[in-house]
């Protein structure tokens, strides 16, 4: 297992940060936004202000240090539903992301030069897109590779293994990164799969498999911007196994007291992600602590921002249903959406 | 006007489109050297070369998955699948990824995707490959569905398309295959979809028909034409959009309806077209609108598929049972 930063925050012999302290900063702040939001959605879920959403607590290192590795300009994320910061880092505005789980469909838009699509919450299913998209954006020689998110429950699934087929027989351009967080809701990782590893199926489909612990952030972005750089240069596919844990319930809806040892549970806090960078930076230069100190209040401010705007967005309306179904709707939608929108009846 | 069967319209329009959009490319499961099992595609490959005309791994759900991610990124691929039978193995692709990434994504994601398949029953093929599955995909929101019964709507359907900004399933009779030819212009035209056709004009009883049907219906009307009755035969040619005003109109002429689906009978389309009847052209009816279907049963071995399919005799006594109402 890659593994740079310890649970200490100290370097392992022999490596060094492959980030200056500037953007470890800027890393560990949206870390702490990503966290700072899971605590604000999962109380205004509980207000019923807020819909059923998956929190990324436990895994910040993962999710952020996969999509620091990419160039939001030229390459593209194809998520899953657990990668807030990853989103937002990509250009999709928190306050779209708000929306979308207050249940309002214009949350879903992406905007223009947003190089992303939907978020997904059908296992798997995204991972044949990525590939078509890589491969597309390959054959119109565009700079570009696409990062796909997944976990270690979607690795079950055919269109996993169908899609890393089909990517290794066309070289696309696709960094596969498997967030194995050791739960698929309930469904602990000894149960999906009787592999040693996850990643080792990569070699079956003929291009390489990397496991990196994903609670170091440097680990996680050094192994995929080494995969980004490989499918960069048309050497095609890359499957990263990034092992975390997943500190909160599978959505707010879940119980994790039903299946979670209490003392798993224990040894993956003290591997917190965001002590570690944070540990990090204070030992290399004590004037950041002052840095870090302030953080807490920027996100907070930020996450009121972007409620502020989610809230004085359009509301939900009728003409939602219909406005982006088809480009050119049959009649029969078209009748549908005067009796119901224009009340037409 | 050069005669062509229906798997040389299909063709020739493939190569049109390749021709004229090179954005345009073709994958499926041995659509290149074989040119496909009921070869629509033959020779496109030499011509265009395997960038453009791609063998796939055979996994349907990847071939439609990738195909949304191709249309996303730029391209405007076709994807063939071999047999609508198979199509249950990348139907959540196609019901709920490709139908609706347009709406999921606000309109960011549009998907410009053709699904060819090869449809229906009636050529002894094995198990699994042959069961008439239009009314699947007739109810996924956001999916064309398209049923062209001639080789002439065949090139001119498949040219819309392919021109259409949205996922369309285009389902092509494997009965038709061979057997249907008529007059296929070699310039480009496109037929509009949402627009039936009238295969045969008669005036005493409406036959209403897609697909393969249309053939079977048009062999009926033969039929009762040697008794003495004329019957009108439409041609749906697509599912959804529906032509609901000209499916209305139609039938109200006659005031006598028989649908003919080669699907099995309960939950098929042809219950959608006695509804939308029901609603649009009730105080027309001369009498109670008459389905015939295969039975509610799977589609069998090949040794009893002729017991199984709809017949001419079926449709003949049911537009005969119309017209002997009051």
């Amino acid at each position: 297992m890659v593994n740079v930063l310890d649970p200490s925050g100290t370097l392992a012999a022999g490596t060094a940060s492959p980030l200056d302290d500037d953007e470890v900063l800027a890393a560990l702040r949206l870390m702490k936004l990503s966290r700072a939001f899971d605590a604000k959605g999962a109380s205004l879920q509980r207000q019923g202000r807020f819909g059923t959403f998956s929190q990324v607590a436990g895994q910040e290192a993962s999710v952020v240090g996969s999509a620091w590795a990419l160039d939001p300009v030229r390459d593209w994320i194809v998520p899953q539903y657990r990668e807030l910061p990853a989103l937002l880092r990509h250009g999709y505005p928190l306050s779209n992301f708000i929306r979308y789980f207050q249940g309002n469909p214009a949350g879903g838009a992406i905007p223009d030069g947003v190089n992303l699509l939907p978020i997904q919450i059908s296992i798997a299913a995204q991972l044949p897109h990525a590939v078509g998209l890589a491969w597309g954006l390959q054959r119109q020689a565009k700079d570009a590779v696409v990062l796909v998110y997944f976990g270690d429950g979607a690795s079950s699934e055919g269109d996993f293994h169908e899609a890393c087929n089909l990517a290794g027989l066309v070289g696309a351009p696709v960094v596969f990164f498997l967030q194995n967080n050791g739960w698929a809701i309930s469904t602990p990782r000894r149960k999906q799969s009787a592999g040693r590893t996850l990643a080792e199926r990569a070699a079956a489909y003929g291009f390489p498999g990397a496991v990196v612990d994903g609670n170091d952030l440097f680990a996680v972005y050094a192994e995929t911007a080494r995969a980004v750089a490989r499918a960069r240069d048309g050497g095609g596919p890359t499957l990263i196994e990034s092992v975390t844990r997943r500190l909160g319930p599978h959505n707010t809806a879940d119980d994790p007291t039903r299946y979670v040892d209490p003392a798993d549970a224990e040894h993956w806090r003290a591997l917190d992600p965001i002590d570690r960078v944070e540990r990090y930076l204070v030992q290399r230069d004590a004037h950041h602590a002052a840095r870090i100190a302030a953080f807490d209040a920027d996100v907070a401010g930020e996450i009121e921002r972007a409620l502020a705007d989610a809230d004085g967005g359009d509301a939900v309306n009728r003409d939602q249903l219909f406005a982006h179904v088809y480009a050119d709707p049959p009649v029969r939608v078209v009748r549908q959406r005067a009796q119901r929108v224009l009340g037409d009846r | 006007m050069p005669v062509m069967t229906m798997i040389q319209a299909i063709r020739a329009g493939l190569d049109e489109a390749l021709e004229t959009d090179p954005r345009v490319m073709i994958v499926g499961e041995d659509v290149g050297a074989l040119g496909g099992v009921f070869r629509a595609t033959d020779g496109l490959q030499a011509k265009y070369g395997e960038a453009r005309v791609v063998d796939m791994p055979l996994a349907e759900a990847s071939i439609v998955g990738a195909a949304l991610g191709l249309a996303v990124s730029g391209m405007r691929p076709i994807a063939e699948i071999q047999f609508l039978g198979f199509a249950h193995q990348a139907f959540h692709q196609i019901g709920q990824q490709v139908a609706r990434m347009r709406f999921r994504s606000q309109g960011h994601c549009a998907v410009p995707l053709v699904l060819r398949a090869a449809f229906g029953g009636g050529v002894r093929t094995p198990e699994l490959h042959s069961d008439a599955f239009e009314a699947f995909y007739a109810h996924c929101p956001g999916l064309k569905v398209v049923m062209p019964a001639t080789a002439y709507d065949a090139k001119g359907l498949l040219a819309t398309a392919i021109a259409d900004p949205d996922p369309v399933l285009f389902c092509e009779p494997l009965r038709g295959y061979r057997l249907v030819k008529d007059d296929v212009p070699d310039e480009p035209y496109r037929v509009p979809f949402g627009q039936l056709r009238i295969a045969r004009a008669g005036r005493e009883v409406t036959l209403v028909a897609w697909s393969a049907a249309v053939q079977l219906a048009e062999r009926a009307a033969d039929a009762l034409a040697a008794g003495g009755i004329s019957a009108e035969v439409l041609d749906l040619r697509t599912l959804n959009p529906l032509d609901v005003d000209g499916l209305a109109a139609a039938v109200a002429r006659t005031g006598r309806c028989v649908v003919v689906q080669e699907a099995p009978l309960s939950g098929g389309f042809g219950a959608e077209v006695v509804a939308t009847l029901v609603e649009t052209a009730f105080y027309h009816l001369q009498a109670p609108v008459e389905r015939v279907s295969a039975p509610d049963t799977p589609y069998p071995l090949a040794g009893v598929e002729d017991f199984y399919l709809p017949s001419v005799d079926d449709v003949v006594h049911a537009a005969r049972r119309t017209l002997a109402a009051a």
